[in-house]
């Protein structure tokens, strides 16, 4: 036991989940002189890289490329990846505790949180998420169908997810055809008749989780007019008390093109793009073939919290916002691993600075471990999961020194490698990822785009030359 | 960024002390935990005040005797709360402006946690380690 991380009996970690937490934490284990660590990454599906791959926009390349850090740190020779192994279903806890010393699950937000309005589930009533990962080509979601011969589309939320869905509703065919979006996506929105877009904000626009560089784009799109209501845009009382008192300049920079976006006149453009604030959606109204026509908006009003925080309240004032297609933005939601502790709450894994703890009595779990969007809750940029994981590493390190791992029987390599191959033989390697990749990207340059995504794991085991 | 993103990461663990307790108790537990302040909650587990080293201290200046005396004498009974929807820059504002250091939660008037000035300067330093991380990758290209 005490000899564990050094060359001849090295730290053997799982990680669950190849998305930025899990790739930032095998670096900092890399990082880490005079250990001697052996990692395997396990994924449910055949690509790594989660929301880089399956959240980021698709005109928003320049972000995707933090993926050549993962590049590096997956060929380094004690990396190996599983792709396409499923935690809870090829392989399980008990497995992952007889073959490792430590497991650090890094498996993100899966799902929406709910608004928990009536009307919610009315056809033509999403999630963004799943819209995102659509036009991603994530492959569960594949053959999932969204009626864009609407005219009026809603999104529901003012961060930069909910702007990502109205942008990408907004740009024109041959903008989106230069991009990596998924094919079907492409061909689907090609024949979009969606005209006018929506993005509601529950608070002022002092509050609006967007960013400034994503707010600014919204007001450069080619065939898009984008507006705010002046009453919308103008600020409130208590945020010019409280811009006053803190000048945040990258507030008030964002209030400015807001309230520049108020005074714009429409150039004509054939969609146009309403910001709208201080309105939250209090039901969705459909018509008796359970299609959603209409939602009813309360307006709000701002107050401050003893702590200053400013947050909404509802006033008497309702409107109808008609509407054929709706996405919910207001925030991506943990799922519950098996054998796992779970705060339910909050939609992340009980746990203590990245120590996976049980509940009664709240104690730590030898040998589990959590980082990133499971550990903390949805939030932050990709590079927040960096000091995240940071945190939780040096966790692992405490522990390691002081004998609090597991004890695997059987800890080689090779052992794991087996047990995989049993469970799922058809399982996707670092290299075989690496192929993927440069098909993708070749297919991608025929059509001048920067890859052209496989969407359906059997396209990419075949591919790959596996018969399913 | 809120402190619901603090409390996650965590736990909800609160070192609380009877406000009939005497001041050589608080010290002798803020020394065991390493913590520079203690909720006080009454026999009905109500928040009633809270108690900090710079109580104690400034406290100890115009008496000596300050051990003996029972944490109500000397504890802040308008305690300033917080919930878990605040978010860090409401909090770090807080904080500067009426120089307190801890910030008990409450959710639906229940105690879930302790916000102290060291989580905020952590999640910030991290926020901000995050974001130029981020930025510098896009900027560059790669990282």
């Amino acid at each position: 036991m005490t000899d564990v991380g050094s060359a001849l009996n090295p730290l053997r970690v799982a990680i669950v989940g190849a998305g930025p937490a899990g790739f930032y934490t095998a670096e900092h284990l890399f990082r880490e002189s005079d250990l001697a660590v052996e990692i395997d990454m396990f994924d449910r599906l055949p690509t790594p890289f989660g929301l880089v791959r399956a959240g980021v926009a698709p005109d928003h390349q320049k972000i995707k490329s933090v993926t050549k850090v993962y590049d590096r740190i997956a060929q380094q020779p004690n990396f190996r990846f599983y792709g396409y192994v499923e935690f809870g279903k090829d392989i399980h806890l008990d497995d992952l505790k007889t073959h490792y010393h430590q497991i650090c699950f890094t498996t993100g937000a899966q799902t929406d949180r709910s608004l928990n309005i009536p009307g919610e589930d009315l056809l033509g009533s999403y999630p963004a998420t799943e819209f995102v990962a659509w036009y991603n080509g994530h492959p569960d979601f594949r053959n999932n169908h969204f009626d864009l011969s609407q005219e009026r589309v809603a999104v529901i939320g003012v961060g930069n997810v909910a702007v990502d869905v109205a942008r990408i509703l907004c740009r024109t065919p041959e903008e989106l055809a230069q991009t990596d979006i998924a094919d079907h996506a492409l061909e689907a929105l090609r024949h979009s008749r969606v005209k006018e877009v929506y993005l509601l904000g529950r608070r002022g626009p002092a509050q609006a989780a967007f960013t400034n560089p994503e707010i600014k784009e919204m007001g450069e799109l080619l065939d898009a007019d984008v507006t705010v209501l002046p009453r919308e845009a103008r600020l409130d009382l208590l945020s010019q008390a409280d811009l006053e008192k803190n000048p945040d300049k990258s507030t008030l920079k964002k209030v400015e093109i807001l309230q520049e976006y108020a005074r714009r006149q429409p150039a004509g453009k054939s969609r146009r793009l309403t910001l709208r604030f201080l309105v939250s959606p209090v039901e969705l109204i459909g018509d008796e073939t359970g299609q959603i026509q209409a939602m009813k908006l309360v307006r709000n009003e701002l107050y401050a919290t003893e702590a200053g925080t400013l947050r909404p309240k509802p006033t008497a004032e309702y409107e109808t916002l008609p509407v054929g297609l709706v996405f919910r933005s207001v925030g991506y939601r943990g799922v519950p691993l098996p054998g796992v502790p779970f705060n339910d709450d909050w939609g992340v894994i009980l746990n203590e600075k990245g120590r996976i703890l049980k509940s009664e009595p709240r104690q730590p779990v030898t040998g589990l471990y959590t980082a990133g969007w499971i550990k903390r809750g949805p939030s932050g940029v990709i590079g927040t999961n960096k000091p995240d994981a940071a945190q939780t590493v040096r966790c692992m390190l405490e522990d390691l020194n002081q004998g609090h791992i597991l004890n695997p029987i059987h800890a080689e390599v090779e052992a794991a490698k087996n047990l995989i191959c049993r469970r799922q033989p058809r399982y996707i390697s670092y290299n075989d990822w690496l192929r993927l990749d440069e098909l993708e990207v070749t297919r991608g340059k025929k059509q001048g785009r920067p890859r052209l995504k496989f969407t359906r794991v059997e396209e990419m085991l075949a591919a790959l030359g596996q018969e399913t | 960024m809120n402190v619901k993103n603090i409390l996650a990461i965590k736990g909800r663990n609160v070192i609380t002390i009877g406000p009939d307790k005497s001041i050589k108790e608080a010290i002798a537990l803020m020394d065991a935990q390493n913590i520079g302040a203690l909720i006080v909650l009454d026999e009905d587990q109500q928040l009633v005040g809270i108690i900090s080293e710079r109580d104690i201290i400034r406290a100890f200046v115009r008496r000596e005797d300050v051990l003996s005396l029972p944490v109500s004498q000397l504890m802040t009974t308008k305690v300033i709360t917080g919930v878990p929807q605040d978010d860090i820059h409401s909090i770090s504002n807080l904080m500067t402006e009426h120089r307190v250091r801890h910030l008990p939660i409450l959710s639906n008037g229940q105690l879930v946690g302790i916000i102290s000035i060291g989580d905020v300067v952590k999640r910030q330093r991290d926020t901000y380690k995050g974001e130029v991380d981020t930025l510098q990758t896009q900027l560059m290209g790669e990282a």
